[in-house]
């Protein structure tokens, strides 16, 4: 997973950021239950921003991930999400769901089961991908790898917005 | 009549990581646990709680994935992510490190020792089994490798009383292995899990394997005799629908039969064969099950080996609960 300097996909599309996220009354009351949605998922995700490693665009305007793509079940404490490499051969389709899961590791409460998936049909790799991103103890060995984790950080860069 | 799980105590074994794994030693009077926070701790029985004997700390660099208590009792192996096994010796109330066997490429995932307690297994994320043979002067060496899997090999357990060792791999297979002309081999593959097998166990008397795997099943194994010399094991039994994820691990009692699961729904699950079954179709149903039995993904469950009923588990959440099985009054 060791970064190339050519661009695999150089012309990328770019897909328009989606708004802020509207406040309801209720979102400020402390004494009501507020469960977190898909939309939470998704601000999580790209209001602090995943980087592709190949282009320094947000994954939501390279349309990486889709909000339709994230399921949130609060009562169940499950959360989905599909992500579509940019392109079927995208070898950085593993280290992009890597830090998607890393991401939403770090920042939802630990009750929570995460499952990060590439979209049906927009992998030659998918299975083994996601096999991959679904075994935790590969996922635990990775983030003790120094040098991959700083890959991960640097996936994961704050983007001013 | 029925049965259930109580919980006896828990206990903050691993705070702040995951407690992937717990072990008994042979007596049943200490249990020993590891995780993310690569340090050992020793649990021991005071009256009806358990408390932290000693912390083993310094012996590796990562995550302590498996720990496994020596025939004996007085060795305890260590396997860990930094590529290392690591051999304790127990003197008196401490442990002190004995020798660090190397050589895998990369994580340790498994370490178990042969009833006789002469040979130890270790198996690794680089696809290879090794089989170490033990001296009296506590010199270990590698006698085999062997490279069955395609994929990493998640778990090793040895048969209760043959040289016979069994592995659990990504590959989605499980293979035997026995020894022929000084060299392991291969001798049968398993084939029928959909996805990574997590873990094995073998029943009291070595005639089954239960194998549990990421694809929600735990399937139960016989050897079934064959013309050639090669093992012959047929599945002959699945039990599915149970486990809402991955199953990490099964326990087979060696006092009771009952086998446990360790899930990643955060669920510990127990299951009693139907007495009066066919032995080539045998019958599990669900006895007892705690179904919020951590607060996270279950990674093991282990059988006190000395009294019916007691079981551990420990959990991603850090903890380790014991738990008794019994008739409900």
């Amino acid at each position: 997973m060791s970064g190339g300097t050519s661009l695999e996909n150089a012309n990328p599309v770019i897909f328009e950021r989606s708004g802020e996220r509207l406040l309801t009354a209720t979102d400020e009351d402390e004494d009501v239950h507020d469960p977190i949605d898909d939309r939470e998922i998704f601000d999580i995700l790209f209001l602090t921003s995943i980087n592709d490693p190949e282009h320094p665009l947000s994954l939501e305007e390279l349309n990486v991930v889709e909000q339709v793509r994230v399921k949130v079940n609060d009562a169940e404490s499950t959360v989905g999400i599909e992500f579509t490499p940019t392109i079927p051969h995208c070898s950085m389709a593993t280290l992009i769901g890597l830090s998607i899961k890393v991401k939403l590791l770090r920042s939802l409460p630990d009750r929570f089961k995460i499952d990060v998936h590439i979209t049906p049909g927009s992998h030659a790799s998918e299975e083994a991908v996601n096999k991959q991103l679904a075994d935790k103890e590969r996922v635990a060995a990775a983030l003790e790898n120094s040098s991959l984790l700083e890959v991960v950080n640097q996936c994961l860069t704050t983007r001013g917005i | 009549m029925k049965e259930a799980l109580t919980l006896v105590q828990t206990l903050s074994a691993h705070p702040d990581s995951r407690c992937w794994f717990v072990s008994w030693n042979p007596t049943g009077t200490l249990l020993a646990s590891c995780g993310g926070d690569k340090a050992i701790r020793i649990w021991g029985r005071e009256g009806d709680s358990w408390t932290c004997k000693s912390v083993l700390q310094d012996g590796h660099q990562r995550t302590v994935r498996k720990v496994a208590w020596s025939p004996c009792g007085n060795y305890l192996a260590s396997a860990s992510f930094d590529a290392t096994t690591c051999i304790w010796k127990k003197k008196n109330d401490d442990f002190e490190s004995l020798t660090v066997l190397e050589g895998h490429e990369n994580e340790v995932k498994c370490v178990a020792w042969a009833p006789s307690g002469n040979l130890l297994a270790t198996c690794s994320r680089d696809k290879s089994v090794w089989v170490w043979e033990v001296d009296e002067e506590d010199e270990y060496e590698c006698v085999t490798v062997v490279n069955a899997h395609t994929q990493d090999v998640k778990h090793i357990a040895w048969h209760p009383t043959q040289e016979l060792l069994a592995s659990a791999s990504y590959d989605n297979n499980v293979c035997l292995y026995k020894e022929e002309d000084d060299d392991w081999e291969c001798r049968a593959t398993l084939t029928g899990h959909s996805s990574t097998v997590w873990s094995l166990a073998f029943d009291a008397s070595g005639e089954r394997l239960a194998s549990c795997s990421d694809d929600r099943t735990v399937k139960i194994w016989k050897e079934s005799p064959s013309g050639q010399g090669d093992l012959s094991w047929k599945c002959v039994c699945t039990l599915s629908g149970y486990h809402g994820r991955t199953v990490y691990d099964v326990a087979w009692c060696r006092l009771t039969g009952a086998l446990a699961t360790a899930c990643g729904d955060d669920a510990v699950r127990v299951f009693k064969e139907d007495e009066a079954g066919d032995p080539e179709q045998p019958v599990f149903s669900l006895a007892a099950q705690a179904p919020r039995a951590h607060s996270q993904d279950v990674n093991c469950v282990a059988w006190s080996p000395t009294e019916a009923g007691l079981l551990a588990s420990c959990s991603d959440d850090g903890d380790i609960a014991i738990w008794r099985f019994h008739q409900e009054a």
